[in-house]
């Protein structure tokens, strides 16, 4: 399968360009970058989640010998930077003024010669806090008498941040009124995790008074969106401001938004006239950078005794933290949460999400999948199964009956997604073939026969990525469309410039294989050039598995631009018409002459060169693109998970995970491959041990990993991967995006196959994180049967 | 990065001089080994101590282990990985290496020492309960010489111990007895995580029946805790499951376990029971095959 010997000259597999650099240490991180003259950062931290600032004493702080600045929200509210918009419409505190509203809110900022002065002085700082009634449960957000947490916005009485809905809830009630079966969920929750990538953010800003302009190196997972927030917030003019994102130590999701540490290290360089860096540590990337999910999902679904699903509800609240600071477009408030219907082929499907204020960190953007797909496959991969459980029918069987079928895409949901293709039935049943499922159900009947606990949990996930059509789709108001040029040298060899940025995702090689597969060159022969907003076109980002089908198709497209060129030049050279000309893999050629042609690296040096170019045709081999996505793809998969059961310590081992992919085209398999491999790790380390944690005084409990579990090489078992491939009909490669999808489609099929192994104990669901304390009290308990 | 406070660093060059030290510097002073626990601490500024004391450069003359006069006598910075490697160890008590093998990882292993792991005094740690459950004897020496504690009076609270300021410990002694057998239990969320709850059985057969048994437990209490009525009810009985079921049971209503992350304080109460009835089953096997 990894064989490699023949080197692809477009699509397939190919070991990542990006590897040798990483593999000998030698990438180049923003922790990295050393300035002359440069100064460094620390931030202090509200130990206290929800509490009025009385004083700020930094006197002491600023007699250090080695401090050169401590900056507070005061010296920011003068320059009015105190406050900054969010990717959601809302504003957050850069520096506190008022109030501290989570539990590791920046205080203060303060600035020396080196990191180890500047955190001797934090602890210089005095600070005087009145502690107020915290608010940690969302359910109580909205009790009458909850404290307030945003009254720094006028008017503001209670902690509501919106009401949302998708669907239609008359359409919904009805069939509800006349289904054969209706069951109601317990409340299930999707618990707070963090994606914890393992560079923590940091930044270094370089302002230079002299020609007024800053340069930004940064964790940014969005260089081009943070240039233009910069200036619309700082007031800084754009063509000023060069953000740079070198090498990203992964992201998921948490390097999208824009954090306070950055603006303070910007002021802070402002301020000084020094670079100044400044790197977060793993607590305060685990306790004040953005969380993900943090839902508390009801679900209701109505079906015929037979087995057909007919109808779907889900009521949401969702807890957002002190902050709105989602990066949802404008549009969606609760993301993409409306494809919660999945897979399944219903008459009626109605969604309600209320989103809260409440005294943690903000969030809610990160963790492989920021616009609330993972929670909508979550539920609805639950309920199919307490379904199932329901009706006496087998998941897998169930979920076959209710699929979309081939014939029916392009598939318009009951929410309004448009599902461009897909062959459900065909994928899950090579999951099926894989897992050798029906040898397992026997298998199992055996083990329990044996008091043996083996449990088999299926999922089946429909995602939808690459957002999107800037008519429906915007971060911040900014379209969602993204850019890309390129330019072929004389000697043949290119460039191309993207406006996407890697965190691990090996962007330099499959962006290279495109232009590779539609120019016909080597894709060594192409540089790919990211994350310098000087350097690269304008578009929104990495996130959202919106590379491929987003940047990944303005590649294509100007590509093709290049082709087309070529044709021109190659007919000028050739001294034929443009039409008897004819394609094959990297050369133009004469119709019923084939000997007769020019490749693109001749035509790349007759454009540089002394050939009298065609009428209208400019000299070079360069050109541009901008690809605004007519929709967005909708990749899917088939996950079967086998756990065993240690009743009696209530461990839980994942003795086999099957996933069978469909992202459409492959473009690196070997890529898409590692994708999945990391998402599978973390959808596990996500149902079975992370929880970002509070005590009922808004304390933060997992401020490290002894406490935050990313899971290891022992906890995950050997992938079984599998694939089909459904293109995408309206990308011009037929791709779909594929980073989030094994985030998305796993942790559903691990609690399936716990609550499965847990069958014999009268057990119908068990909350993630599901760990042995969690096993071991649902088999005690025996969880009630949802109440009809 | 997590940066600790400022300190003072010294290399201590012997036993006599690293003591000499903490008794010049006062109690602002710490030894360190393998710095595992105290440099992960000093990071998030929990402790602060103004002197470090390296005791690294002691290899050769505290890390060691020996088989001789009826003990194995381990030195105090013998790293968790030789203890692990140990063919004497492994010999005379399966359960230490069954323990180790649940210790951390591999990087921790390699630096973490048995001399800070006691030391530390974590009730979560598993070498205390280990070397309980076999009746060990730890060896600390001051200035004014040497005395020996028992395990259990080695421990006088969380991470607090009978080691005197200017103290250290140079030394644990395991006696070898025959007719034994040992094992190890221990439930985590991951690996390289501490105990849920662990418990550490070792028993010496009397003919047919058990002459002698060593239980302690780790995680379940504020301490790592001997449960010596657990101990008892199999002392003159043959191994059965009914004696280990009730030793379990004695064992767990001894247990003071917090209800944590880790779990709430009830199912930690059953893993004691759970896990003490297992190791004594393996361990019982092992006496009877000795
Ligand atoms: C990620 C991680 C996971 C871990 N998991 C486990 C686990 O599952 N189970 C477990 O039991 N342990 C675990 N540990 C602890 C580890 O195994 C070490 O035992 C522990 O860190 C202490 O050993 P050290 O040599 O590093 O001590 P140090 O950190 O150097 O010292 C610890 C304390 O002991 C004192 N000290 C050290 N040596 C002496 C001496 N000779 N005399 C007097 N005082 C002394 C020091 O002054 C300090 O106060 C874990 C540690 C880490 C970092």
């Amino acid at each position: 399968m990894a064989g490699t010997t023949e080197r692809p000259t477009g699509f397939g597999r190919l070991k990542r360009k990006e590897d040798p650099r990483f593999i000998r240490g030698q990438g180049h991180y923003v922790d990295d970058v050393t300035l002359p003259g440069m100064l460094h950062g620390a931030v202090l931290r509200s130990p206290l989640a929800h509490a009025r600032i009385t004083s700020i004493d930094t006197s002491a702080a600023q007699q250090h010998p080695k401090v050169r600045a401590v900056i507070t929200g005061k010296d920011l509210e003068a320059q009015g930077l105190a406050w900054m918009p969010t990717l959601s419409a809302d504003t957050q505190a850069v520096l506190a003024t008022d109030k501290v509203r989570f539990q590791g809110q920046e205080v203060a900022f303060v600035i020396a010669d080196d990191e180890y002065a500047a955190r001797d002085a934090l602890e210089l700082i005095d600070v005087d806090y009145e502690p107020l009634p915290v608010v940690v449960d969302p359910r109580t957000a909205l009790d009458a008498g909850a404290p307030v947490i945003r009254d720094d916005k006028d008017g503001k009485s209670d902690n509501h941040i919106f009401d949302w809905e998708a669907g239609s809830e008359e359409e919904c009630d009805r069939v509800f009124e006349d289904a054969d079966v209706t069951l109601v969920t317990q409340e299930i929750p999707f618990q707070r995790v963090h994606p914890a990538p393992l560079e923590t953010c940091g930044a270094v800003a370089d302002y230079d008074a002299v020609t007024g302009k800053l340069r930004l190196w940064c964790t940014t997972q969005a260089p081009h969106a943070h240039r233009t927030l910069y200036a619309l917030v700082a007031g800084l003019p754009e063509h000023k401001i060069q953000v740079i994102a070198p090498d990203i130590g992964g992201g998921f999701g948490n390097k999208v938004p824009i954090y306070p540490g950055y603006v303070c290290a910007i002021v802070g360089s402002i301020v000084t006239g020094k670079p100044v860096k400044w790197m977060e540590d793993r607590t305060e990337n685990l306790t004040s950078t953005g969380f993900a999910r943090d839902y508390l999902m009801r679900g209701r679904i109505a079906a015929d005794r037979d087995g057909k699903i007919r109808a779907l509800r889900v009521d949401v609240l969702a807890d957002h933290g002190a902050f709105n600071a989602t990066a949802q477009p404008s549009k969606y408030p609760a993301g993409f949460f409306h494809i919660f219907t999945g897979s399944y082929d219903l008459e009626a499907a109605y969604c309600t999400v209320k989103g809260v204020y409440t005294n943690k960190a903000p969030g809610g953007v990160a963790y492989r999948c920021s616009f609330r797909v993972t929670e909508a496959a979550y539920l609805v991969e639950r309920m199919v199964d307490l379904l199932a459980d329901e009706l006496e029918i087998d998941p897998v069987e169930l979920r076959m009956k209710n699929f979309i079928k081939k014939e029916q895409f392009p598939y318009t949901t009951r929410t309004g997604w448009v599902y461009d293709s897909g062959d459900y039935a065909a994928t899950m049943n090579e999951a099926l073939r894989i897992a050798g499922y029906d040898e397992l159900r026997k298998e199992q009947a055996e083990k329990r026969a044996r008091g043996e606990y083996m449990g088999i949990g299926c999922s089946f996930f429909t995602e939808t990525v690459g957002a999107g059509p800037k008519k429906d789709m915007d971060i911040a108001g900014l379209g969602m469309a993204d850019g890309a040029e390129l330019r072929v040298h004389p000697t043949g060899k290119a460039v191309l410039r993207i406006s996407v940025k890697t965190q691990g995702q090996g962007h330099e090689t499959t962006f290279a294989q495109i232009v590779a597969e539609e120019l016909g060159i080597p894709p060594e022969d192409v540089e790919v050039v990211h994350g310098d907003t000087d350097q690269t076109p304008f578009g929104l980002g990495t996130y959202g598995s919106r590379s491929t089908p987003v940047s990944g198709a303005a590649t294509a497209m100007v590509s093709r631009k290049i082709r087309d060129k070529a044709r021109l030049i190659a007919s000028a050279a050739l001294e034929v018409s443009p039409d008897d000309l004819e394609w094959e893999r990297g050369r133009w050629f004469v119709k019923g002459d084939p000997e007769k042609g020019q490749t693109i690296q001749e035509a790349a040096f007759a454009a540089h060169g002394t050939l009298t170019l065609p009428e209208g045709v400019e000299g070079h081999l360069d050109a541009e693109a901008v690809y605004d996505p007519p929709n967005l793809t909708y990749p899917c998969g088939a996950y079967i998970c086998v756990v065993d059961v240690d009743p009696g310590t209530g461990e839980v081992k994942i003795r086999r995970f099957i996933a069978v992919d469909d992202c459409g085209v492959r473009i690196n398999p070997m890529i898409v491959e590692g994708q999945v491999h990391g998402g599978l790790a973390e959808g596990v380390g996500i149902a079975l041990m992370q929880h970002i944690a509070f005590d009922d005084q808004g304390n933060c409990l997992s401020g490290s990993f002894m406490d935050y579990l990313v899971p290891s090489s022992m906890e995950v078992p050997d992938w079984e991967l599998g694939e089909t491939v459904t293109p995408s009909p309206h990308h011009p490669i037929g791709a779909k995006g594929v980073g989030e999808s094994s985030n998305v489609g796993s942790p559903p099929a691990v609690v399936n196959a716990v609550v499965d192994a847990l069958e014999p104990f009268g057990v119908r669901h068990v909350d993630m994180p599901v760990t042995p304390a969690r096993v071991w009290e649902a088999i005690q308990h025996g969880t009630t049967r949802p109440p009809q | 990065m997590q940066v600790p406070a400022p300190f003072d660093y010294a290399r201590a060059s012997s036993v006599d001089e690293a003591i000499a030290l903490l008794e010049r510097l006062g109690p602002e002073a710490r030894l360190v080994a393998g710095g595992h626990s105290l440099l992960p601490m000093m990071k998030l500024r929990l402790a602060t101590p103004e002197h470090l004391i390296d005791i690294n450069p002691l290899e050769s003359e505290l890390n060691y282990i020996r088989e001789e006069g009826g003990l194995v006598r381990i030195g105090a910075l013998t790293r968790h990985r030789d203890v692990l490697a140990s063919e004497v160890l492994a010999r005379h008590y399966p359960i230490v290496r069954e323990a180790e093998e649940l210790i951390a990882d591999p990087p921790v292993r390699n630096r973490g020492t048995v001399g800070g792991a006691l030391c530390q005094a974590d009730p979560s740690e598993d070498l205390s309960a280990v070397f309980a459950a076999l009746g060990a004897v730890t060896v600390i020496r001051g200035s004014g010489g040497e005395r020996v504690v028992t395990m259990e009076d080695f421990h006088e609270g969380p991470y607090e111990t009978a080691v005197g300021d200017a103290e250290m410990l140079v030394e644990v002694r395991v006696p070898i007895r025959e007719h034994g057998g040992s094992a190890y239990e221990k439930v985590k969320r991951r690996t390289g995580d501490w105990a849920t709850a662990a418990s550490g059985v070792a028993l010496w057969l009397d003919g047919a029946n058990v002459g002698a048994a060593g239980i302690a437990l780790s995680a379940v209490n504020p301490t790592g805790i001997r449960s010596t009525r657990a101990e008892q009810a199999l002392i003159g009985r043959p191994p059965s499951e009914e004696a280990f079921a009730e030793a379990a049971a004695l064992a767990a209503e001894d247990c003071n376990p917090a209800t944590d992350q880790r779990g709430p304080a009830d199912y930690k109460r059953h893993l004691a029971q759970e896990l003490t009835h297992r190791a004594l089953r393996r361990a019982a096997e092992r006496a009877l095959a000795s």
